[in-house]
């Protein structure tokens, strides 16, 4: 009997209780049962307010008449308490609001996806003609005003439900059946219900098949490719490569760490395509057709590292690959003029072959580029950081299953949970002038303090480059020895991975200086200073490589030259990583175990080594017209990379305590990837093919002005080979050619993009309003709620006597609310506004 | 299929299949999984669904659930009886529900479920707390739960009653990318036990 009054209030809190109680989560008798409970609480909510009553009239008998202090004795709305002034009528009413059903009472589900079917079948463009019977409408019709479950058995709603499915596509109805909340045992009554009906799918053909003579056989077949079918899903998924070895990686270490990890699958299969277009057509060609070979210098070891030597001659670089023309029938002159008109076999032009196999593979790395790009923008756009909400509910990563990281994830929840409080807190009082202009300052001597470094950098491998370079002419006309000549080789990559590998750690401490407030700002800064030296730095060599003036100006063949220094960095860049590896993270970790003591372990810095990646990739790419065989030696050093890298993580790091975004991360990792790496080198070998003349004596495309023109002489060739195809040198000639086209095609493209960013902007508006609708929705639904309330005490108060004074005692809380509370409100509740009308006018 | 017995009817496999995201070789390793918690318990023969129930204490055991925050509410979101027993039909649904396959709607349902504690069809103040409270095994202190809380209802929270309806809470998963796209791992049938 000392129960105190505010316990009866707190409904929830109460049905917690007693949910706890045996099945309230059975869908069937839940409904039921919470019926029951809202009736119990409700009454039990009544006898607290009766004894309240009792008991404050007791205490004061002039408590009635002081509205205020029963006000403060309420406690406030909006708190997370169930409306506490309801009476049981109002709470019945509430409980069996749709919205308060959905997901949890089974008759509810039943119909909102009956009603989901029926509008699913609505939309189809066909509706088959056998389920038009009249049957179906009145129950349908019934359908839509259909909130109050008392109203329709299970039986029957299941009945219409299954009506519907029904009317649908196999599939869809499948689909359906697939996607509907429901317990598994509630699926197959609806699924056996369904193949009794109709036989879905397979069952079909079990009904019928025997009857016929050739039935069994067809059956057979069915049955076959069913299994066949079944059989190649199953293997697809375990040919996934890595699928183990990923779900370790995702179970101790989270997605962020896993996104790595899928980052370099994904290189590996952007190289394995290019390299099996090159391998297919260019590569394999010129194996079986050898040009006439010069004599290989003895192999060494040390090739490996600088791919000079043995190497020179060989596959991997286009100073190898000839010009030739196979299954020729006529002469091999340059221009192929001297042919009989009838060609019987169409010629296999190497360097043509060359030229488009480079240009198709690039074409679909784009392609595959841009399409993931676009869908990891789908799939992060309106993410937002900083919002608790989504903190809270979406922070579980439910694939980490480790001990030791489950233990790290919550206390990286807590302390982000920590850091977003603060950052709250702080918005609100803003810092003083001097410290914001302080602040401003450090920022700004970091960037000119980065960006100094970055062009000290390039200076300097400028400048080492041309030394490197006079030190290497003198060895050649000293005659010294060969293993001398190639070692020096070696130390221009050498230095700019070793530039590469420190400058981050420059630039860390430049971070640890400045002090970022967020630390995604930080994440993005270390990222966009990498990125800047490492594409300065690359610019620098392509020009170098381009314009001759340094290296490989003395060599007979340069392509063959800047191929050689592209692999030299390639395996160097590997080498470094390694190294990074080994003492990064296995030094580091031993330091940390054996000296320090500590329990804790190096990071594992994603961001570092996703960009490491990039870079590789880049010198790939730039490499790949001077060395076909560069993708083979990429996905090599990836392979390579993943199980060195999953074996140091392992053994080694600890999930990473910045909090990252893994669709965020990945979306910027892909861009980045698309954006400097891919364009950059996609320019780069344009120019290359446009611009730069080829050496006169070796590769493909010797005695040509540029690269283009072997793909421009073809034109000519065919049409003069093959007068049928004139259009095709027609459309060469006048449109591609044509420098108007690509100018009004670049309009056009402008155009479209340009209509596309106007409809986004114009759905964000619609979405605005539509949420502005929803809250006004929510007040109307609040106001409402009271409206039948007061409606229901009124009632009541006509009926008994005793009802009416706690009717008196609600009273001035409502008004509380309405005016206290918030003043828009009661504003807003005068002049209920849609903001469709908005837009309607 | 390859087995000395059977286990399911053909029939009973296409069901199987027809209702969740899995194929037939999951589903026999799913079974595989179910019986060996119990062995005495769980029959071989399943032809005839008998009525069989682990109770929550085996499968909040299973490595894949074992270390997780949320163990005793995803078993208990799936068990059809609310005590958190789960028969082969509602493991099944389970794990079908929490694969990749599984679409996000679907998830964001059970989801809304394992974190409303109970069970008012609403993630009030107290679901909040005791959900912060795991996540961050109660290193917070009362002060920083109850300002999170009123954080979180204040932007989640978008027609004003005080507490967060399904709607509230799937409009604010879908600007979370992340959310249950790394779900819990399907290496409930991989070949390879952990």
């Amino acid at each position: 009997m000392s129960q105190p009054p505010s316990i009866t209030l707190h409904v929830p809190e109460g049905t917690e209780g007693d949910g706890q109680e045996p099945s309230p989560d059975n869908e069937r008798a839940l409904h039921t049962s919470f019926h029951q409970l809202i009736l119990e609480q409700s009454s039990l909510i009544e006898a607290g307010l009766e004894l309240e009553l009792q008991e404050r009239g007791r205490e004061s008998p002039a408590y009635l008449a002081i509205p205020d202090a029963s006000a403060v004795t309420w406690p406030e709305p909006g708190q997370g308490e169930e409306h506490p002034s309801y009476s049981s009528a109002s709470l019945q009413i509430l409980a069996s609001m749709p919205s308060r059903t959905i997901g949890r009472n089974l008759g509810a589900i039943i119909s909102q996806y009956c009603n989901r079917t029926a509008r699913l079948r609505r939309r189809s463009s066909r509706p088959p003609l056998q389920q038009l019977c009249r049957a179906a409408r009145p129950s349908l019709r019934q359908y839509d005003l259909e909130t109050d479950p008392t109203r329709a058995t299970l039986e029957e709603k299941r009945r219409l439900l299954v009506k519907e499915l029904l009317s649908l596509s196999p599939s869809q109805c499948s689909h359906m059946l697939l996607t509907m909340p429901l317990s598994l045992a509630e699926k197959r009554i609806l699924r056996r219900q369904l193949s009794g009906q109709r036989g879905p799918l397979r069952q079909r053909t079990h009904h019928w098949a025997p009857s016929s003579p050739c039935g069994w056989s067809k059956v057979c077949v069915v049955l076959g490719c069913r299994g066949l079918w079944y059989r190649l899903l199953s293997l697809l998924r375990t040919a996934q490569p890595w699928h183990y070895a990923l779900k370790q990686i995702g179970g101790r270490f989270g997605s962020s760490v896993l996104c790595y990890f899928l980052f370099l699958k994904t290189l590996l299969m952007l190289n394995f395509f290019s390299f099996f277009i090159l391998l297919a057509f260019v590569v394999v060609m010129q194996a079986v057709y050898p040009p006439a070979s010069v004599s290989p210098q003895p192999f060494t070891g040390l090739e490996l590292l600088t791919g000079a030597g043995y190497f020179t001659h060989s596959l991997l670089y286009y100073g190898y690959y000839s010009n030739v023309t196979l299954n020729d029938p006529c002469t091999s002159s340059p221009k192929g003029s001297v042919c009989p008109l009838a060609v019987p076999l169409l010629p296999y032009n190497l360097p043509l072959a060359y030229l488009f196999s480079i240009g198709v593979s690039f074409l679909v790395t784009c392609i595959l580029l841009v399409y993931s790009v676009s869908r990891s923008f789908r799939e992060s756009v309106g993410s937002s950081t900083g919002d608790l909400a989504i903190k809270v509910f979406c922070a579980w990563d439910f694939k980490v299953i480790q001990r030791r990281s489950v233990k790290l994830q919550c206390e990286n929840i807590c302390t982000q949970l920590k850091e977003l409080l603060v950052e709250q807190r702080s918005r609100s009082h803003t810092q003083s002038r001097c410290q914001c202009l302080g602040h401003c300052i450090v920022v700004l001597l970091a960037w000119v303090l980065a960006l100094a470094s970055v062009s000290g950098c390039v200076l300097a491998v400028h400048y080492f480059s041309e030394h490197m370079h006079m030190v290497q002419q003198e060895q050649q006309a000293q005659g010294s020895d060969r293993w001398q000549q190639e070692a020096i080789l070696l130390v221009l990559p050498l230095v700019v991975s070793l530039l590469n590998a420190l400058m981050p750690h420059l630039y860390n401490l430049l971070a640890m200086w400045e002090k970022q407030d967020s630390p995604v700002t930080q994440v993005y800064v270390a990222i966009i200073r990498n990125l800047t030296l490492k594409t300065m730095v690359l610019i620098l060599l392509c020009y170098q490589w381009l314009s001759r003036s340094v290296t490989c100006s003395t060599e007979e063949c340069w392509e063959t030259c800047v191929g050689q220094d592209l692999y030299r960095f390639v395996v160097m860049d590997f080498i470094f990583t390694l190294l990074d590896t080994l003492f990064g993270e296995l030094i580091w970790r031993l330091i940390l175990e054996k000296r320090l003591k500590t329990k804790q372990r190096p990071e594992f810095d994603i961001a570092r080594n996703v960009l490491e990646l990039i870079y590789g990739q880049t010198l790939t790419w730039l490499g790949i017209l001077f060395a076909p065989l560069l993708p083979a030696v990429q996905m090599l050093k990836l392979l390579l990379l993943f199980y060195i890298k999953k074996t140091s993580l392992m053994r080694n790091c600890q999930s990473p305590s910045k909090p990252w975004q893994a669709s965020r991360m990945s979306t910027m990792f892909i861009t980045l990837l698309c954006f400097p790496s891919f364009l950059g080198a996609a320019a780069f070998l344009s120019y290359t093919i446009w611009s730069v003349q080829p050496s006169e004596t070796c590769g493909p495309f010797r005695g040509l002005e540029t690269i283009y023109k072997s793909g421009k002489n073809w034109v000519l060739v065919l049409e003069k080979s093959n007068p049928n195809i004139t259009w095709f040198t027609w459309f060469y000639q006048h449109l591609l050619e044509n420098t108007s086209l690509l100018f009004f095609m670049s309009v056009a493209l402008i155009a479209v993009i340009y209509f596309n960013i106007q409809v986004v902007r114009g759905r964000q508006r619609v979405i605005c309003l539509l949420q502005e609708q929803i809250a006004n929705e929510g007040e109307d639904k609040v106001f409402l709620i009271q409206k039948l309330h007061s409606v229901y005490k009124q009632r009541q108060m006509f009926l008994s006597p005793r009802d009416a004074r706690s009717s008196v005692l609600l009273r001035p809380r409502d008004k509380e609310e309405d005016g206290g509370k918030c003043g828009t409100r009661a504003q807003r509740e005068m002049t209920p506004r849609s903001p469709l009308c908005h837009l309607g006018s | 299929m390859g087995n000395k017995q059977t286990i399911f009817t053909d029939e009973q496999l296409d069901a199987y299949q027809d209702c969740t995201f899995f194929t037939r070789k999951e589903i026999l390793r799913l079974h595989g999984r179910y019986y060996e918690m119990a062995p005495n318990v769980v029959p071989m023969d399943y032809t005839k669904d008998p009525d069989v129930k682990l109770p929550m204490q085996l499968i909040i055991n299973m490595p894949e659930l074992k270390e997780n925050p949320f163990k005793e509410r995803i078993v208990e979101s799936f068990s059809e009886d609310g005590e958190g027993s789960l028969s082969f039909n509602d493991f099944v649904d389970m794990f079908s529900v929490l694969s990749e396959m599984a679409p996000r709607e679907l998830k964001a349902i059970y989801a809304f479920k394992i974190y409303d504690f109970n069970t008012d069809n609403f993630i009030c103040k107290a679901d909040l707390e005791k959900t912060l409270n795991k996540l961050t095994r109660e290193e917070l202190t009362a002060e920083e739960i109850t300002l999170v809380c009123e954080k979180v209802i204040e932007e989640a929270d978008m027609d004003g009653d005080g507490k967060l309806g399904f709607a509230d809470f799937e409009n604010m998963i879908s600007k979370a990318p992340d959310f249950l796209r790394y779900s819990l791992t399907n290496q409930v049938y991989q070949q390879k036990p952990l």
